[in-house]
């Protein structure tokens, strides 16, 4: 059964009509030609779908996409609008932060937005004093960005590109 | 995925009642686990009320002191409420021990309660599980079974529940506000969730139709508390055992006194698991090494593992004096291992 959505991505408005099943990454690749976020394992394990919705990080495989009707949605390719590249895409290329590249949009995403929960002082689970300032050591930032699984090694390369984005960023 | 008739609920009356009348409904949260149960054939709903537009998203200061979080309250946002990491540490760290940033920005603290087990063979639909369809038989038992229950399992399901938040919620003695048919009811979380005997399809105490509508904390209790989660990896895994845990400690007289004590287990049960053989021997106790094993001892005694999780046991063992003795600061003193000559 056909329902009507209404999604803004990368800045562009679309009104299409979708199955019940469809979930947000099948809109988003399928249906709407946005190619920047990832399928991979499909199930939320991988974190290659990972796209910002309305500011915040989500697993787009996971999101019916009518749940999200009205959104504001935000893929790694939307993060370098007319192709200049961030403060972010730039430390991944500096660093090397990827290989095959299947995994860094995602990873792009994952990390805006983790950038962005540190900056609002979120704790993570490696946090010692829970009420403290976040600071983003390397620690931190491989425990926020564990949603990510990439098989190619390159953590430590990702680990310094984030770092290097976040003080740039300060 | 098999086709579903899809609703936005406007109200959680309407979602109640929507849901109740069709026993092929389910209410949809954050989907971190439905929508994954939907692609793997494990759940086949006709009818799914989306209820994220529901108004249930404020953490409310109650005038006994404690807090009521609704429930549909993100995971995230919930651990980084600063009444939250300021009162109820042990529940901030639980909230982050699980899955990674972008699950817990879309899991929802009442989905968080209801999220189903892990167990593969639940998850594999070409598997037999009693849970997934009663009668089917038990895959788990005899199979790979290192995730699985070592305590209050029964010869039907060994599964464990996943969820780390709701072990914090149980030392914490919260409530679940619960909206049916007839109106509400308030459930202890402890008596939320089921062992499996011979009904393991049963994971909780709802019935259909019934929705969570919030969380409520009691007043903060004194003491030092926090979780720990041990699993396979550093992060982004199910715990294979946990711990939450608060102590309190009288330290006025000549020897030190434990008033009270709270702890919970993850990862070992059907349900998160209120150890409160171990509460008994701790309490009114001096705080010291013996003392914390004679608790855990206590607790453990009644634990039947399986082929493959026999080293739960001492896990959890040391897990709990581990964090009694970090949360008392005493030394820790955990002897050699005798699970092999005692628990087996």
């Amino acid at each position: 059964m056909g329902h009507s959505l209404h999604l803004t991505v990368d800045g562009q408005e679309h009104t299409l009509v979708v199955d019940s099943r469809t979930t947000l990454l099948d809109a988003l690749r399928d249906r709407l030609g946005v190619m920047s976020a990832k399928k991979g394992c499909d199930h939320g394990q991988c974190g290659a779908c990972t796209v910002l919705v309305d500011g915040r990080r989500l697993n787009s495989c996971l999101a019916l996409a009518l749940t999200h009707d009205g959104a504001e949605v935000m893929t790694a390719d939307g993060l370098a609008p007319e192709g200049e590249l961030s403060t972010l895409h730039r430390a991944f290329l500096a660093h090397d932060a990827f290989q095959c590249g299947y995994c860094t949009p995602g990873q792009v995403c994952s990390a805006a937005g983790m950038l962005a929960e540190a900056a609002d002082n979120a704790p993570s689970v490696v946090t010692e004093d829970l009420e403290g300032p976040v600071e983003l050591s390397e620690e931190e930032i491989r425990e926020r960005m564990s949603g990510n699984l990439c098989r190619c090694g390159a953590y430590v390369n990702i680990v310094a590109a984030v770092r290097r984005a976040a003080e740039e960023s300060r | 995925m098999n086709p579903f008739d899809y609703e936005r609920a406007a109200d959680a009356a309407g979602a109640v009642t929507t849901v109740t009348d069709r026993p092929d409904a389910v209410f949809l949260a954050g989907g971190t686990n439905l929508v994954d149960h939907l692609k793997l054939g494990v759940a086949e709903p006709g009818l799914v009320v989306d209820i994220n537009r529901l108004e249930l998203t404020e953490v409310e200061a109650l005038d006994d002191g404690g807090l009521r979080i609704g429930a549909m309250v993100r995971n995230s946002d919930a651990a980084a409420d600063p009444r939250i990491r300021r009162d109820y540490p042990m529940l901030a760290r639980a909230l982050l021990s699980g899955a990674s940033g972008q699950l817990r920005n879309a899991a929802t603290m009442g989905g968080n309660l209801l999220q189903r087990t892990r167990c593969v063979y639940f998850q594999d639909t070409s598997t037999p599980c009693n849970k997934r369809e009663p009668g089917a038989g038990c895959s788990a038992i005899g199979g790979y079974t290192r995730y699985h229950a070592i305590l209050g399992a029964s010869a039907d399901c060994v599964a464990t529940h996943p969820s780390d938040m709701a072990v914090a919620l149980a030392a914490l003695d919260a409530t679940v506000v619960v909206l049916g048919a007839t109106g509400e009811r308030r459930i202890p979380v402890t008596e939320l969730h089921r062992l499996p005997g011979d009904r393991p399809e049963q994971d909780t105490v709802l019935e259909h139709g019934e929705l969570i509508t919030a969380l409520e904390l009691p007043p903060p209790r004194p003491g030092a508390s926090t979780y720990r989660k041990i699993r396979d990896r550093a992060s982004y895994a199910f715990a294979l055992v946990s711990v939450a845990a608060r102590v309190d400690v009288d330290t006025a007289g000549r020897a030190p006194v434990i008033r009270e004590a709270a702890i919970a287990l993850g990862g070992v049960a059907h349900k998160p698991w209120r150890a409160r053989a171990a509460e008994a021997v701790l309490r009114g106790a001096e705080p010291t090494a013996e003392t914390f094993l004679a608790a855990a001892d206590a607790e453990l005694e009644a634990a039947e593992p399986l082929d493959g999780n026999r080293f739960k046991v001492q896990m959890t063992r040391g897990a709990i004096c581990t964090l009694l003795a970090e949360l008392t600061g005493v030394p820790e003193a955990l002897p050699e291992s005798t699970t092999e000559d005692t628990h087996e």
